[in-house]
């Protein structure tokens, strides 16, 4: 299932600032973006993807955003572009994120996802995305999963 | 060189350009407790022992303080006992909010980098410093080795010249730029403000000014320290006559009125005579954007020996607890205790949505903070307009959106 939001949704539309003092995950995502779309934690599935539009994630630096996103159990997030915080977060916690520039996905399109690739084909409207490339210390840090295990193996940032 | 390249190059160690990915040491971290606990976790499981240093390793209670319930006075628990075994300070309940506390503190100086687990560290570009917001694992990863990678961003420069009206004050020009800019115009680029408008403006002021960085995207904003007053000796870094700019803004804002942001995006702003007589149930003054001696002191010139409208509310949460002496001291806090104020513990206050002044289904509050997104004070069905201190003292005392002008000489 793809979901699909618009411009702008800032965290406190992701998990607003009340529920956000908490290491209990589950209790994240029973209130992810309930003040958007009251239904989103009802109705995603593990494997779902979610599609926005331009500057995703804008406003606070909580982790406890993409934290929400990821245990709902969501694949991917693809948006137009991020917000700085918000992308570096993603990636941190091993959330996949891809950038794919101006786009016209619709609710409830087929997309087939190629993350190691960031390659976004519409099967509905018949569009193919490129997503744009990260740094190659995000790629080596998505790859390990995240951020904790990258320096668990690693130690110290390798570039 | 711009100031960022400059301040970055001199960390570490060679010249670096827009665009370099570069692994930089800090001068400073700091956590609060929204994003401490998760950075505690994640520091613990990537096997972090020992923090790099801990004279530079700071945490903050300043979120939701005191705790409204057990699960968060559990998580204040945990980042105490985390400081302890650390030997690293924790400003306890109280003391302030985060940015504030940093600066009073001296945590942060000029031409320093610093990494703070909260949106709004670029608050300290007023002091000269390259500062930006991370999340919690990236936080945790910082007080672990002391390092961040970062992008080196681009620079965009904001030139200000003219001098700000009566009644007009830092906070409509950063409201008035947030606008021009839009919510996204300086995602990953770093901003700086040059220029006379700015080269008169106190510590607080630019504070407030490099605060909303974060309300355009901004990676940091640093102000020019041209005119820059610290009680100790520095040495203040400028860009080079032929730095290279991505974008350059030019502002004459001499004639710029009062500024609102209406709900519910802070870059929706115009000019406070297009909404004034919106009414209003709640005032609120605090937080790091404008929570500080002087914000304080222009609602008090506002409200000395006036009593604020019947039925509206007003709230105030000094920056710190140095603030809230000082405010104290110098019979600030009597005047707006008078007026009708009700004075909270410093700390982030209401701004969070988190307690300590939730509104109410349909009602309209004034604020004096930085973001007025759906449900940011807790309650996704009341609308929060921003402005500066003396505006929305004003608007406390007529109990509508009012432009505070004709009570400041």
């Amino acid at each position: 299932m793809t979901f699909v939001y618009g411009d702008n949704i800032d965290t406190d539309r992701i998990i607003p600032g009340k529920y956000t003092k908490t290491l209990d995950l589950d209790h994240l995502a029973d209130h992810v973006l309930e003040d958007l779309d009251p239904t989103f934690s009802k109705r995603v599935k593990a494997g779902d993807i979610l599609v926005a539009g331009e500057n995703f994630g804008c406003g606070s630096s909580r982790e406890q955003a993409p934290l929400a996103l990821k245990q709902t159990g969501l694949s991917v997030i693809i948006a137009s572009d991020y917000a700085r915080i918000f992308y570096r977060n993603a990636i941190n916690i091993g959330l996949p994120v891809l950038e794919i520039g101006p786009h016209d996905i619709e609710n409830g399109d087929d997309l087939q996802v190629d993350i190691a690739e960031g390659v976004v084909v519409n099967n509905t409207s018949g569009k193919k995305y490129q997503a744009v490339k990260m740094p190659q210390v995000m790629i080596d840090i998505l790859a390990e999963g995240g951020l904790v295990s990258y320096l668990r193996k690693n130690k110290q940032y390798k570039v | 060189m711009t100031i960022s390249d400059k301040i970055l190059s001199n960390h570490v160690g060679k010249k670096v350009v827009p665009g370099d990915v570069i692994i930089c040491p800090v001068d400073g971290v700091m956590a609060t407790d929204t994003t401490g606990p998760l950075a505690i976790k994640a520091f613990r499981e990537m096997g972090g022992t020992q923090v790099f240093d801990p004279a530079k390793c700071a945490l903050i209670l300043d979120h939701a303080v005191p705790p409204p319930n057990e699960r968060i006075a559990n998580l204040h628990k945990m980042m105490r006992s985390f400081a302890k075994e650390q030997d690293m300070r924790l400003f306890e309940i109280g003391e302030g909010i985060c940015h504030q506390v940093m600066v009073e503190h001296e945590y942060v100086k000029p031409g320093d980098v610093f990494v703070g687990a909260d949106s709004h560290t670029p608050t300290y570009g007023a002091l000269n410093a390259f500062a930006c917001g991370v999340g919690s694992t990236d936080l945790a990863a910082t007080m672990m080795t002391g390092k961040i990678w970062l992008k080196v961003p681009h620079s965009i420069k904001i030139k200000c010249q003219g001098k700000l009206q009566k009644g007009v004050s830092a906070k409509d020009l950063i409201l008035y730029l947030v606008g021009q800019l839009t919510i996204s115009g300086a995602t990953y680029q770093a901003i700086e403000f040059e220029g006379e408008t700015f080269e008169s403006m106190t510590l607080a002021s630019r504070m407030t000014i490099a605060n909303m960085v974060a309300e355009m995207g901004g990676k940091t904003g640093i102000v020019n320290p041209k005119g820059l007053l610290l009680d100790y000796e520095y040495e203040g870094i400028e860009p080079d006559k032929d730095a290279k700019y991505l974008k350059t803004y030019e502002f004459d804002v001499a004639d710029l009125e009062p500024q609102i942001s209406a709900p519910e995006s802070p870059d929706n702003v115009s000019n406070l005579s297009n909404h004034h007589g919106v009414k209003i149930d709640y005032a609120f003054i605090g937080t790091c954007c404008n929570g500080r001696l002087e914000d304080l002191q222009s609602a008090a010139k506002v409200l000395k020996g006036k009593r604020i409208k019947s039925g509206v509310r007003f709230l105030i949460a000094p920056a710190s607890k140095g603030t809230l002496l000082d405010a104290m001291n110098d019979g600030t806090l009597q005047t707006l205790i008078e007026a009708g104020a009700s004075i909270i513990t410093p700390g982030c206050g209401p701004c969070v949505g988190t307690h300590q002044g939730v509104p109410g289904n349909d009602e309209v509050v004034i604020s004096a903070a930085n973001r007025n997104f759906k449900g940011r004070m807790g309650n996704p069905n009341s609308n929060i307009y921003l402005a500066a201190p003396a505006t929305v003292a004003a608007s406390a005392l007529h109990g509508e959106i009012t432009a505070p002008d004709m009570y400041l000489t």
